[in-house]
C-alpha cells in the first residue's frame, strides 16, 4: 500500500504562503498493535479552509483529537502560531484558540443557548455569574453570525442544525483562530447545509483556519481552498483544492479506481408486467405530525428509491412501512393481502425488514458479537423457546461474514470494535439471514467508507436481480438514480412525484424537490 | 421533527415565522420555557401548589392544623432532612446518586456523641464531623470519576462502610450532654406572632440559599447543570468535569455530615442505627421537588419545598391520630409515583414536540 | 488468531484463556478463594462438616442455607439488571409476600393443616406476581426509569406489608412451614435445594434457549432490539415480574426460617445485598451481558464474610465493616481503569494481548484485497448468499 501514494500526480504548494497558524508534523500516534497515524503533517493557513480526506480508518478522527487534546501523540510536534504546543486536553486546546464541532452536538441540551455559548466563561461581577451580561455576549456572537436564535431558548428546543450552529458560535465566542468541523454537515439538509457554508465563509473572511471533514465530495469542493488526503494512516498528499480533480482525490483517497461505481449504471431497467400484483402496495399511509398519506407500490425485483431532503418524510415513510412508527391513516397490502402493520415484529412476519439510518441507536447491538448481531433477527422470529442450532448458527454466520466480507472476519469479536462499514454490513447480513421479500433500507451507506458503500450497492443491484424487493433512501440523489428502477420523490412531509428512473435526470429530481409542483 | 422546525430563521426560500402575538400567557409561558431550568420551574410550582394544598386541607380538616407555627415546625423538625436532601440535589443534578448519605448521618451522630464523651471541645467535634463526610465524600468522588464505577454501588459501598465504622465505635446509643449542642438545641429564634425557628431550621434554610447561588451563579454550578445535561460535551466544552463531579460528592457527604449535626442536635444521641433509609427520603424529597433523576433539570427549591412536602404528610397523619404510621409510606410512595408518572409524561410530550 | 477463527468457526481454543483473564467473574472467584483460604489458616473449625440424623452440618452448609434467599433474589436481580433494569422494591415485595403468608396461616381455621399452609403460599406468591407485574407495567409499558419505578414499590411496599399485618410481627406454625424452614431433602437443608433448582432452571432456560441473548440484547441496545422483532418490551415485562416471584419464594423462606412475619424488618436491604452479589459477579449495572456464575460467587463472598465474622466470635457490627472492605477491593480491581494499570505494568504484551477485545486488526484495514468479489456463494445461483443450507437446518 505505501507505494500508491506515488500514484498522485504530486502538487507542489506554491511557496510564497502565509505562516500556517497550525502546523503539525510527523505525527505518529500508536495504539496498541495498530500505528493509527504514521508521520502525519498537516498544515492549517489563516483565512482557509481545509478538508481533511480519507476513508474511514484513515486516521482523520485521530489526527483532530492529537490535535485538540483528546490523545496524546507518541511523536511528532504541533504548533500553533510558531510555538510548539502539547494540549493535554481538549480544555488546553480551547483555551489556545482551538475550537471543535463535533457530527453529534457537544453542547449540552438542557440549557440555554446563552449558556451553551458562554459556558466556563461566563461574565462575572464580584465572583457571581452576570446573567445579563451573558445574554448581551451571546447575542452579540449570534449578531455577528446572522443568526436568528433566541439566546434565551433551550438549546434542546432547536433541530440539530441550529445546535450545531450555536456550537459555532460559542467557537467564534472564544475568539478561536482554528475551528474544526467534524463531520458537521451528515444530518443536515440542503438550506441548512447553505446557511452552514454562509457562516463559515464568513469566518472565513475574518482570518480563521478552518479545519473541515465531510464525506459529501460536493461540499468539500464547494467549500474548501486545500486538502490534505489520509490513507491507513498515512500521508498521501496536500493539495489546492482548486487543482486535484475528483477521480484523482477520490483515486487518492482509496488507492484504486472507482469502477465498480460506474459500472453499476444497470443496463436495463427491469419491467413490471402488466397487471402484476405489487409485493407491497401501500395506499393514502400517513401519520399526523410527520408524513401526509402517501401511496408507495413495490413490485417483486425492483429497487425505489425515495427521494428528498431530510425533514421531507423519507424516512417517517419508510418507518411506516416497517411499523416501527404507528400509521394515522392507510392501508397496506402485502402481495394483495391487506395487512396491519402495528409492530416491527409484524413487518418481519410479513417479510419485511428495515435497516434504520440511526445505525448506532437503532442497529448495533455493540456489547454482543458479530455473531450474536448477525442472527439476532432470526432469532427474534423464532422466538426465543428455538434456539437456532449452533453448528447451523456457526454455518450461516460464517458464510455472511464472508460473503458480505466482514472485516476483522472473527464472528466472535464484538460489534462495536468493527468499523462503521463493517458494522454496517453485519446489520444488513441481519436482515438477509431472516430472507425478506421487501428490504427497507434508510440511508445504508450513509457516514461509511466508499469502498463499503460499493460493496452494499452492488448487494442491493444483485438482491433485485434476484427477486427481491427494495426500497431505499439515501440523501445522495445520484446514488438513488443510478441504483433504483423508480424514484418517489418527497418534499415537505408529502410525496411529489413518482418517476420512473430511466428517464429522469438528477437536475429532473433536484427541481422537483426544490419546488415541488409536479404533482399536478 | 416538524419540517418548520429543522428550517433555519434564514434558510433560503423559507421566510421566517411571523412572530406569535404576545399575550400575557405566552409571555409567561416563554418566561418558563426560556430560563434554563424551564421544567423544572413548572415541577417546582406543581410542589408548591400541593404543598399549599395539603396545608390547607389540614388546616380544615383539624383545627390545630393551621397555626403559623405548625408549619414553621415542618422546618424545625426536618431540618437536617432539608440539608441532606439539598446535598442530594447537587448529586441527582450529575445524574449520580447518593446513597451513603443516611449512613453518613448516623456516622455523624456516633462521631458527635463519643469525641464529646471523649472530652473534645465541641468546635472541634463539629470540624472533626463536617471534615469526615466531606473526606467520604471525596472518597467516593474519586471513585466514581477517576475509576469510572457506577455511583450507585460506590456509595453503597460507602453507605456500608459508613455504617460500618459507626459499629466500630458504638454499637449502642450514646447521649449527649454537652453544653454547646444542648444550648443549640434548646434555645429557639423568636419570630414575630410568637412563632420560633430552631437554630437548626435557620442553618438550612441558609444552606438552602447559598447551595441556590452556587447552583445558579457560580461556574462550579453551571457545570453541575451541563454535566446533568451531557458529560461528554460537557467535558469536550472544556468545562472542568472531573472537579465538578468530586465536588458534587463532597458537598454531599458535607451536607450529610451537617444533617448528622443536626440530628445529633435535634435527638441529643449518638447510635449507629440513626437515619436508616434517610437518603430514600432525601431521594423521594428531591424527586418530589421536581428534579430530574437522569440529571440536568431541578431547583434546589424544589427540594426544599419536597422535604416540606413529606414533612405535611407526616404531620397529617400524626394530627390525625386514626391512621396509622404505614399510611406514611403508602402516601409518599403514591406521591412519588404521581410525580414520577407526571414527570415522564412532560418528558414524552417534550420529546414529540422537539 | 482472527484468521484462523474465519478459517474454522467456533471459538478458538488458545482464545479461551485470554477471554477468562478478561472476564470480571475471575477476580470474584479469586477474592472467594482468598476468603476460603483465610478461613483454611484461621479458622480452621470452618470446613469441618457432619452428617447428623442424615443431615449435613457445618459453617459451609450455613453459608449456602443462609445465602439461599439473597442468591434466590440475586438471579433474578441479574436478569433485571441485564435488561439493563434495577429493583429496589425486592425487600419489600419479601417483607409482603411473608406477611401475606403468616396472617392467613393465623388467620385459618385450622393453622396447621397443609391446605392452609398451601393457600397462604398460593396467596404469596400470587402477591409477588401481582407486584412484579406492577413494576414491569411501570417500566415497560409506562416507561419509568427502573430505579425510580422500583422506589415508589420499595417506599410503599413496607408499609403495605404493615397494612397486612396490621403492624404486628406475625408468629404462627406450621408444619409446612416448619419444614420449609429447617427441613432436608437428601441431606440438603431445603432451601438450598430450591435455590439449586431454581438457578439450575434459570440456567438452562436462558442458556439453552435463546432468552440469555435476547436478554442481553435488549439490555445492550433496546431500541436496535425492538427493530430487530424482539419483543423487548415483554421480557422487560417478564423480568420484574420473575424478580418478584422469587422474591416472593424468599419472603416465604425467611419467614418460615424464624416462624414470624415482621413487616418492618424482613428482608431489610436484601435488595442492597443482591444487587452487591450481581454488580461482584461481573455483571454490570449498565446493562448487556451478565453472568449467573459471577452472581453466585458474589452471593458466596458475601455470605462467606458474614460467616466468617461470627465464627470468629467478632460481633456482628463489625460485619458491614469488612463487607464495606472486600465490596471495595473487588470493584477496584475490577474497575476497567486500574486493570488496563496493571495490564500495562505486566508489559506491552499483555497489554496487546488484552486491550477490551479489541481484535488485533480493528484499526485500518489492510487496503489491497478490499474487495474480492461481493456476495461470492450468490453469484449465479440466483439465490440470496446462504439460503439453501439455511432451509435444511431452519425448516
Amino acid at each position: 500500500m505505501s507505494p500508491a501514494a506515488a500514484e498522485v500526480p504530486a502538487a507542489p504548494v506554491p511557496s510564497p504562503l502565509p505562516e500556517p497558524v497550525v502546523a503539525m508534523t510527523g505525527i505518529t500516534i500508536q495504539f496498541p498493535g495498530v500505528k493509527a497515524l504514521d508521520d502525519v503533517s498537516l498544515r492549517l493557513f489563516p483565512g482557509e479552509v481545509h478538508a481533511l480526506m480519507g476513508e474511514n480508518g484513515a486516521g482523520k478522527s485521530t489526527l483532530i483529537k492529537a490535535l485538540t487534546g483528546v490523545y496524546p501523540y507518541d511523536a511528532g510536534t504541533v504548533t500553533l502560531g510558531g510555538v510548539e504546543q502539547r494540549f493535554a486536553t481538549p480544555a488546553d486546546a480551547q483555551a489556545a484558540g482551538i475550537s471543535t464541532v463535533y457530527q453529534e452536538v457537544n453542547l449540552c441540551p438542557n440549557l440555554t443557548v446563552t449558556e451553551n455559548i458562554v459556558l466556563g466563561r461566563e461574565p462575572r461581577r464580584r465572583g457571581s455569574i452576570d446573567k445579563r451580561a451573558s445574554r448581551e455576549r451571546a447575542r452579540r456572537v449570534l449578531r455577528e453570525l446572522h443568526l436568528d436564535i433566541d439566546p434565551r431558548s433551550v438549546l434542546g428546543s432547536h433541530p440539530i442544525a441550529v445546535q450545531q450552529l450555536v456550537a459555532i458560535a460559542r467557537a467564534v465566542d472564544t475568539d478561536a483562530r482554528v475551528l474544526v468541523l467534524d463531520e458537521p454537515t451528515s444530518s443536515l439538509d440542503a438550506g441548512e447545509v447553505a446557511e452552514l457554508f454562509r457562516v463559515v465563509r464568513s469566518l472565513r473572511e475574518r482570518g480563521v483556519a478552518i479545519l473541515f471533514v465531510s464525506h459529501f465530495l460536493e461540499q468539500v469542493y464547494e467549500i474548501s481552498d486545500r486538502m490534505t488526503v489520509l490513507r491507513n494512516g498515512r500521508l498521501v498528499g496536500e493539495h489546492r483544492t482548486a487543482d486535484l480533480p475528483r477521480t484523482d482525490l477520490v483515486r487518492a483517497m482509496i488507492g484504486r479506481e472507482l469502477a465498480t461505481l460506474e459500472d453499476l449504471e444497470h443496463a436495463a431497467p427491469r419491467p413490471v408486467e402488466d397487471g402484476a400484483v405489487p409485493r407491497l402496495a401501500a395506499s393514502g399511509l400517513g401519520r399526523r405530525g410527520a408524513i401526509e398519506p402517501a401511496d408507495v407500490r413495490v413490485h417483486a425485483g425492483r429497487v425505489v428509491g425515495l427521494a428528498g431532503l431530510l425533514g421531507s418524510g423519507r424516512t417517517e415513510l419508510t418507518r411506516l412501512l416497517f411499523g416501527a412508527d404507528r400509521a394515522s391513516t392507510g392501508r397496506v397490502e402485502v402481495d394483495g393481502r391487506p395487512v396491519r402493520l402495528r409492530s416491527p415484529r409484524g413487518a418481519i412476519a410479513q417479510g419485511i425488514a428495515f435497516l434504520s439510518e440511526d445505525r448506532k441507536g437503532e442497529g448495533v447491538v455493540g456489547d454482543l458479537t458479530v455473531r450474536d448481531n448477525l442472527l439476532l433477527a432470526l432469532q427474534a422470529r423464532r422466538g426465543w423457546l428455538r434456539p437456532i442450532p449452533r453448528r447451523a448458527g456457526d454455518e450461516m454466520v460464517a458464510r455472511y461474514i464472508r460473503a458480505l466480507d466482514v472485516r476483522p472476519a472473527d464472528p466472535e469479536a464484538l460489534l462495536r470494535n468493527l468499523s462503521g462499514g463493517n458494522q454496517q454490513k453485519v446489520l444488513l447480513a441481519r436482515w438477509l439471514l431472516t430472507e425478506p421479500r421487501l428490504l427497507l433500507l434508510d440511508e445504508p451507506t450513509r457516514g461509511i467508507d466508499i469502498g463499503a458503500k460499493a460493496q452494499i450497492q452492488e448487494l442491493v443491484a444483485q438482491l433485485a436481480a434476484e427477486g427481491m424487493s427494495v426500497v431505499f433512501v439515501s440523501a445522495e440523489l445520484e446514488e438513488v438514480l443510478r441504483i433504483c428502477d423508480s424514484v418517489v420523490v418527497l418534499r415537505d412531509r408529502q410525496v411529489v412525484a413518482d418517476l420512473d428512473a430511466s428517464d429522469t435526470s438528477l437536475d429532473g429530481v433536484v427541481d422537483l424537490i426544490a419546488r415541488g409542483n409536479a404533482r399536478d | 421533527m416538524t419540517v418548520s422546525d429543522t428550517r433555519l430563521p434564514e434558510a433560503p426560500g423559507s421566510p421566517p415565522d411571523p412572530p406569535a402575538s404576545p399575550g400575557w400567557q405566552e409571555a409567561a409561558r416563554r418566561w418558563l420555557r426560556s430560563t434554563s431550568t424551564g421544567s423544572s420551574t413548572v415541577s417546582v410550582l406543581m410542589t408548591a401548589v400541593l404543598l399549599v394544598v395539603l396545608f390547607g386541607a389540614g388546616s380544615i380538616r383539624y383545627e390545630n392544623f393551621g397555626y403559623p407555627q405548625v408549619a414553621l415546625n415542618l422546618l424545625v423538625d426536618n431540618a437536617y432532612l432539608i440539608v441532606l436532601a439539598v446535598g442530594m440535589t447537587f448529586v441527582i443534578l450529575t445524574g449520580g446518586i447518593d446513597l451513603s448519605s443516611g449512613a453518613v448521618v448516623a456516622l455523624g451522630t456516633v462521631m458527635a456523641a463519643s469525641l464529646l464523651q471523649a472530652g473534645w471541645p465541641a468546635p472541634l467535634v463539629i470540624v472533626a464531623v463536617l471534615a469526615t463526610g466531606s473526606l467520604l465524600g471525596w472518597l467516593m468522588g474519586l471513585a466514581i470519576h477517576g475509576l469510572q464505577l457506577q455511583p450507585f454501588i460506590v456509595t453503597l459501598a460507602g453507605m456500608f462502610l459508613a455504617r460500618g465504622i459507626c459499629f466500630a465505635i458504638s454499637g449502642p446509643s450514646i447521649p449527649i450532654q454537652d453544653d454547646l449542642f444542648t444550648a443549640v438545641a434548646i434555645n429557639v429564634v423568636e419570630l414575630p406572632g410568637g412563632t420560633f425557628l430552631s437554630y437548626g431550621a435557620v442553618l438550612a434554610l441558609v444552606v438552602v440559599a447559598v447551595a441556590a447561588y452556587v447552583l445558579h451563579r457560580t461556574r462550579f454550578g453551571r457545570t453541575v447543570y451541563a454535566i446533568g445535561g451531557s458529560e461528554s460535551s460537557a467535558a469536550l466544552m472544556g468545562l472542568a468535569v472531573g472537579r465538578t463531579k468530586v465536588g458534587v460528592y463532597v458537598i454531599s457527604g458535607f451536607c450529610s455530615a451537617l444533617g448528622g449535626l443536626l440530628f445529633s442536635v435535634y435527638i441529643l444521641s449518638g447510635w449507629s442505627l440513626h437515619g436508616i433509609g434517610l437518603e430514600l427520603d432525601a431521594i423521594a424529597a428531591v424527586v418530589i421537588g421536581g428534579t430530574l433523576l437522569v440529571g440536568g433539570r431541578g431547583l434546589v427549591v424544589g427540594s426544599l419545598l419536597g422535604v416540606l412536602v413529606l414533612g405535611t404528610i407526616k404531620a397529617l397523619i400524626d394530627f390525625d391520630g386514626g391512621l396509622n404510621s404505614w399510611w406514611t409510606k403508602i402516601t409518599i410512595g403514591v406521591l412519588l409515583l404521581v410525580f414520577v408518572v407526571l414527570q415522564r409524561l412532560t418528558a414524552r410530550r417534550a420529546g414529540s414536540a422537539s | 488468531m482472527t484468521d484462523r477463527s474465519a478459517a474454522a468457526p467456533g471459538r478458538p481454543v488458545d482464545g479461551l484463556l485470554a477471554r477468562a483473564r478478561r472476564s470480571p467473574v475471575l477476580w470474584a472467584v479469586a477474592a472467594l478463594a482468598v476468603l476460603l483460604l483465610f478461613n483454611l489458616v484461621a479458622n480452621p473449625g470452618f470446613f469441618s462438616l457432619r452428617i447428623q440424623d442424615g443431615h449435613l452440618f457445618g459453617n459451609l452448609v450455613n453459608v449456602v442455607k443462609n445465602v439461599a434467599p439473597v442468591l434466590l433474589i440475586a438471579v433474578g436481580m441479574t436478569l433485571v439488571i441485564a435488561t439493563r433494569g434495577i429493583d429496589l422494591s425486592v425487600g419489600a415485595v419479601l417483607a409482603i409476600s411473608g406477611s401475606v403468608a403468616f396472617t392467613v396461616v393465623e388467620g385459618a381455621a385450622d393453622p396447621t393443616s397443609g391446605g392452609t399452609a398451601a393457600l397462604a403460599i398460593g396467596l404469596a406468591v400470587a402477591a409477588g406476581l401481582v407486584l412484579g407485574a406492577w413494576n414491569g407495567f411501570l417500566v415497560s409499558v409506562v416507561g419509568i426509569q427502573p430505579i425510580i419505578a422500583t422506589l415508589v414499590l420499595m417506599t410503599a411496599g413496607r408499609g403495605i406489608a404493615m397494612l397486612v399485618t396490621d403492624g404486628n410481627i406475625v408468629t404462627a406454625e406450621n408444619p409446612v412451614f416448619d419444614w420449609l424452614g429447617g427441613g432436608f431433602v437428601l441431606g440438603l437443608p431445603v432451601q438450598v435445594v430450591i435455590t439449586a433448582l431454581v438457578l439450575l432452571a434459570v440456567g438452562l432456560f436462558t442458556r439453552r434457549t435463546a432468552l440469555g441473548v435476547l436478554i442481553e440484547a435488549v439490555g445492550v441496545n433496546p431500541a436496535a432490539a425492538r427493530l430487530a422483532g424482539v419483543r423487548a418490551r415483554s421480557i422487560t415485562f417478564t423480568v420484574y415480574v420473575f424478580v418478584a416471584l422469587v422474591a416472593a419464594v424468599a419472603g416465604l423462606m425467611v419467614t418460615a426460617n424464624v416462624s414470624a412475619a415482621d413487616a418492618n424488618r424482613a428482608g431489610l436491604f436484601i435488595e442492597l445485598d443482591a444487587i452487591l452479589a450481581v454488580v461482584i459477579g461481573g455483571t454490570s449495572l449498565a446493562g448487556g451481558r451478565y453472568s449467573l456464575t459471577g452472581t453466585v460467587v458474589g452471593a458466596l463472598i458475601l455470605q462467606t464474610l458474614t460467616t466468617t465474622v461470627l465464627t470468629m466470635g467478632l460481633p456482628d457490627e463489625y460485619i458491614r465493616l469488612f463487607k464495606a472492605v472486600v465490596i471495595i477491593m473487588v470493584f477496584l480491581l475490577q474497575a476497567p481503569r486500574v486493570r488496563a494499570a496493571l495490564r500495562r505494568r505486566r508489559g506491552p504484551a499483555a497489554t496487546a494481548g488484552g486491550a477490551a477485545g479489541t481484535p488485533a486488526d480493528a484499526g485500518p484495514v489492510p487496503p489491497d484485497p478490499v474487495r474480492p468479489s461481493v456476495p461470492e456463494p450468490a453469484a449465479g445461483t440466483g439465490s440470496v448468499p446462504g439460503r439453501p443450507a439455511e432451509q435444511g437446518v431452519l425448516r
